[in-house]
């Protein structure tokens, strides 16, 4: 199925879990934070959570600023 | 001063104590860098913005600050109080904190704080167990507001941000300094250490800069000057400085025993 990451159309496996995309693109769990349609997921969650087609999730994390 | 007096000289804000009043920026400059500016500044609070993360571990800014750092993340990016609402939630839910610096801009030319939709945003998080601190043009009521809204400290710029323009507002802030009770820390604009020390000798609770360092020719050297000059303006500020004359003179050498023919 696809859905949106950051923008980006991305192609995963049906059913997947948040836990389990957030490893596969190679993100550090402990460094983000995940939006999935506007919706914070906590981190307990990321293993409960079964993305959908379409699904539009924000990762984000810090950097430098001011 | 003596050393006990210097060692209960401590900065509250939202309940933690800090011994340093430098508050420095991370933007525009490398990862490599931070440790050191860090270290050089002995800065115990720095800033950080929230981005969309790109995918496959990256080098993370994280990673780079010394640990017992506190993180200020800001919300720069929004343009009205519900963004900065939900980029401080994610802020918080990266997990370094409840701290948060509320940054509101519709104005990209100047970079000038929306303070209406600040106050709206600070409300709604400190409600939420926030330890929030605004970023704000310098007004007397807005600051007023600000803090009936749950703010812990209160950011009022000097010049536009990134400007090195130093205190181009000065007489406001020091009207902040006079009648708001909350820590009242200098932000934006702040070019030079000269600038930086003059807002603590005004009574200013600490200073906050990014740009000035970052446009440096040597960064850490810099972060070490800036935090020189915000301690000899804190030290003048407790000091008291000297009246200054309207005036004519006043010889600081007795005008007795001269001689004289």
């Amino acid at each position: 199925m696809e859905i949106v990451v950051n923008g980006d159309k991305v192609h995963c496996e049906e059913k997947i879990t948040l836990e389990k995309l957030v490893a596969e693109l190679g993100y550090q769990k402990d460094r983000i934070a995940v939006e999935v349609n506007v919706d914070i997921i906590v981190k307990s969650e990321y293993a409960s959570c079964v993305l959908g087609p379409a699904d539009t999730l924000e990762i984000v994390t810090f950097v430098g600023g001011g | 001063m003596s050393e006990s007096l210097k060692d209960e000289d401590k900065l509250t804000i939202g309940g933690k104590e800090f011994t340093s009043r430098f508050i420095l920026g991370s933007g525009k400059y490398s990862l490599d860098l931070i440790k050191a500016a860090v270290e050089n500044a002995g800065a115990q609070m720095i800033t950080l913005a929230l981005r969309r993360a790109n995918q496959g571990g990256m080098a993370n800014i994280l990673d780079y600050i010394p640990e017992g750092v506190t993180l200020l993340p800001n919300t720069s990016g929004a343009r009205n109080a519900d963004e900065a609402v939900r980029i401080a939630r994610l802020s918080k839910e990266v997990g370094c904190g409840d701290f948060v610096k509320i940054e509101i801009m519709r104005d990209s030319k100047y970079l000038l704080p929306d303070n209406s939709e600040t106050i709206k945003a600070t409300e709604i998080l400190a409600k939420e167990g926030f330890i929030v601190m605004p970023y704000m043009y310098p007004d007397l009521n807005v600051a007023r507001d600000l803090k009936e809204a749950g703010a812990a400290s209160i950011m009022p710029l000097a010049a536009p941000i990134g400007s090195n323009k130093g205190l181009c507002t000065k007489e406001f802030i020091q009207i902040l300094i006079d009648e708001v009770d909350l820590p009242i820390i200098v932000d934006a604009g702040i070019g030079a250490p000269s600038q930086a020390c003059e807002a603590m000798e005004m009574g200013a609770a600490a200073v906050m800069a990014n740009t000035a360092i970052a446009t440096a020719g040597d960064v850490p050297a810099m972060a070490e000057a800036m935090r020189l000059a915000i301690e000899a303006g804190r030290k003048a500020y407790l000091a008291g400085l000297g009246r200054v004359m309207e005036k004519g003179g006043s010889a600081s050498s007795p005008l007795t025993g001269f001689l004289r023919d």
